[in-house]
């Protein structure tokens, strides 16, 4: 399974993000997900199965399917909420 | 023997190399194993070299630009791209950018450690965009080797630690919390804008979440949008000035001048999509052990993070800061045009980014008319400071391209300009000055830490 955190210039905020996931994913255990980040240009649909966006971009991330918005991206709760969620959906919970 | 020596210093001339080798450094303090340990200094390696290959494109992109603005206005025209003018200076100081920037962490995290300045400065493409930028005004200024990094590395880590602070007060009234810094070196274009904001705050100003604001513009978030077509707009405005004949004859080889144009333009934003790649491949491990390291080690740091962090506490703030923003740009133009100088070109990269987090400020400290007067001044700040820098760069200054942002400009012409009046000695001095009222701080009340300091860095 990959996750990809998209943000506008694929440098600073989608690297934060990633860091934030993989944090979360080591205390919750899983291994076997990979997460990187990217720019909007450069992310597709196929690049991960789930995206993580901030809400300021999200319209811009229609194209990539399953998008998650953070609506702050400072907030580790709302991460780690949001992160469990998905891998309960994937079965890797 | 010599043929050892000879070895090591073809080494560590390579800054890719040395790149690499500090993120294997990175990489074996956290006990990685062998396939991801080998996995990032690769990457490391790799990415470095695809920053030389983005910053060719980008130079044949922007020397024809530079004719033709000459041909037509008479004057220099320059593009402020941290990306761009990293990328060029990269391939003369790439070396010494690579150990500065390492320094610069080290001192990060000891300031941070021991001093009441708990920030950690975790935006890892602005440390390398300064690390660069010393490297070159402390060439200029005449350090050279082992000093050279010493100086540079820790006036990074002052920066590091002062760029944050700067803006803290106001981030604090955005987020509503002071456990996370902003870590953008545009920190005094976003001072300004708070205390403008305070300043033009009216009895019952509102603020700029409560107004309807057409959405729609995201798209220009998307940095390879948004700067293929501000070049497109830019070059083919200079190319209709400087007139089919010129282009034709000495720079497109006979193709229509317009098309020349275009393809020039996105040449360009391609440039930047590559130095773009690699910069993400650099630091895609020095980021990371960074920040494991510090958090280890300085117990309470704040992180300081990338400027999108405010952009969501209010939205419309961030489009009705770049338009104002954006208008300073153009004003600037214009005062610019008129004067003579050479002209500092509005780039929607650097207005959207900076102007956004100033809108974004503005509205915390002055509502919606905070908003709008706090990004046009951030606007006008961000157009004349490079204008200041240009001189300080040495050869750099010619290269058509500048760094964007306020701290580059203020830091810039800081450290150039003492170094023309005292030398070295007086920014050895002023270094040590600096962090000794740090230290100094940590015997004092920490109450008013936040005010005293930001002068300091102004002037």
């Amino acid at each position: 399974m990959k996750v990809l955190a998209v943000c506008g210039s694929g440098l600073g905020t989608s690297f934060m993000v990633e860091m934030n996931i993989q944090q979360i994913l080591g205390e919750l255990g899983i291994k076997d997900v990979e997460v990187s980040h990217s720019d909007l240009s450069s992310a597709t649909a196929g690049d991960a199965d789930v995206f993580f966006l901030a809400k300021d971009i999200a319209e811009g991330g229609d194209h990539l399917g399953n998008v998650i918005v953070l609506e702050s991206i400072i907030d580790m709760d709302e991460l780690r909420e949001k992160v469990t969620a998905v891998m309960k959906e994937n079965n890797k919970l | 023997m010599d043929g050892f020596l000879k070895l090591i210093v073809d080494i560590l001339s390579q800054p890719a190399i040395l790149v690499a080798l500090i993120a294997l450094i990175g990489l074996l303090a956290q006990r990685k194993n062998l396939p991801d340990t080998l996995k990032g200094t690769t990457k490391t390696f790799v990415g470095f070299l695809v920053i030389s290959a983005g910053a060719g494109i980008l130079s044949g992109a922007l020397a024809p630009f530079g004719e033709m603005f000459q041909q037509a206005f008479n004057v220099s025209g320059v593009v402020p791209n941290n990306e761009a003018i990293v990328a060029i200076a990269l391939t003369e100081y790439g070396s010494s950018t690579a150990l500065i920037m390492f320094f610069g962490m080290v001192f990060n995290v000891f300031i941070a450690r021991f001093t009441p300045f708990k920030y950690i400065f975790l935006t890892g493409h602005h440390t390398l965009y300064m690390a660069c930028m010393l490297a070159v005004i402390f060439s200029v200024a005449g350090f050279t080797s082992f000093w050279l990094i010493l100086t540079a590395g820790l006036a990074l880590g002052l920066i590091m630690t002062l760029s944050p602070a700067i803006v803290q007060p106001f981030v604090q009234k955005v987020t509503g919390n002071n456990n996370v810094a902003l870590g953008h070196f545009s920190a005094v274009g976003y001072a300004a804008s708070g205390i403008v904001g305070k300043l033009v705050k009216g009895k019952n100003s509102r603020s700029t979440e409560n107004i309807n604001f057409p959405k729609g513009l995201g798209f220009l978030r998307d940095s390879t949008v948004s700067i293929a077509l501000t070049m497109v707009v830019i070059y083919l405005i200079v190319a209709l000035f400087a007139g089919p004949t010129y282009i034709e004859e000495n720079l497109s080889d006979g193709t229509n001048y317009l098309v020349f144009s275009l393809i020039q333009a996105g040449t360009f934003a391609a440039g930047v999509f590559v130095i773009l790649a690699g910069v993400r491949l650099v630091l895609a491990e020095i980021v990371p052990a960074f920040k494991g390291i510090s958090q280890k080690l300085v117990p309470n740091a704040k992180p300081a993070l990338d400027v999108p962090i405010i952009y969501t506490y209010a939205p419309n703030a961030v489009l009705i800061g770049f338009f104002s923003s954006f208008a300073g740009g153009l004003v600037s133009l214009l005062i610019m045009g008129l004067t003579g100088t050479v002209m500092i070109l509005p780039g929607v990269v650097p207005h959207f980014f900076t102007g956004a987090a100033a809108g974004v400020i503005g509205n915390a400290t002055g509502g919606l008319r905070g908003s709008v007067a706090g990004s046009f001044v951030n606007g006008l700040i961000i157009s004349f400071l490079p204008l200041f820098l240009l001189p300080v760069l040495g050869d750099l200054g010619f290269a058509n391209s500048t760094f964007s942002d306020t701290d580059f400009g203020v830091s810039g012409i800081f450290f150039g300009t003492l170094a023309n009046y005292a030398g070295q000695i007086g920014i050895v001095v002023s270094l040590v000055v600096i962090l000794a009222v740090m230290i100094g701080l940590n015997f004092k009340g920490t109450k008013n830490v936040i005010k005293q300091e930001p002068l300091k860095e102004e002037k």
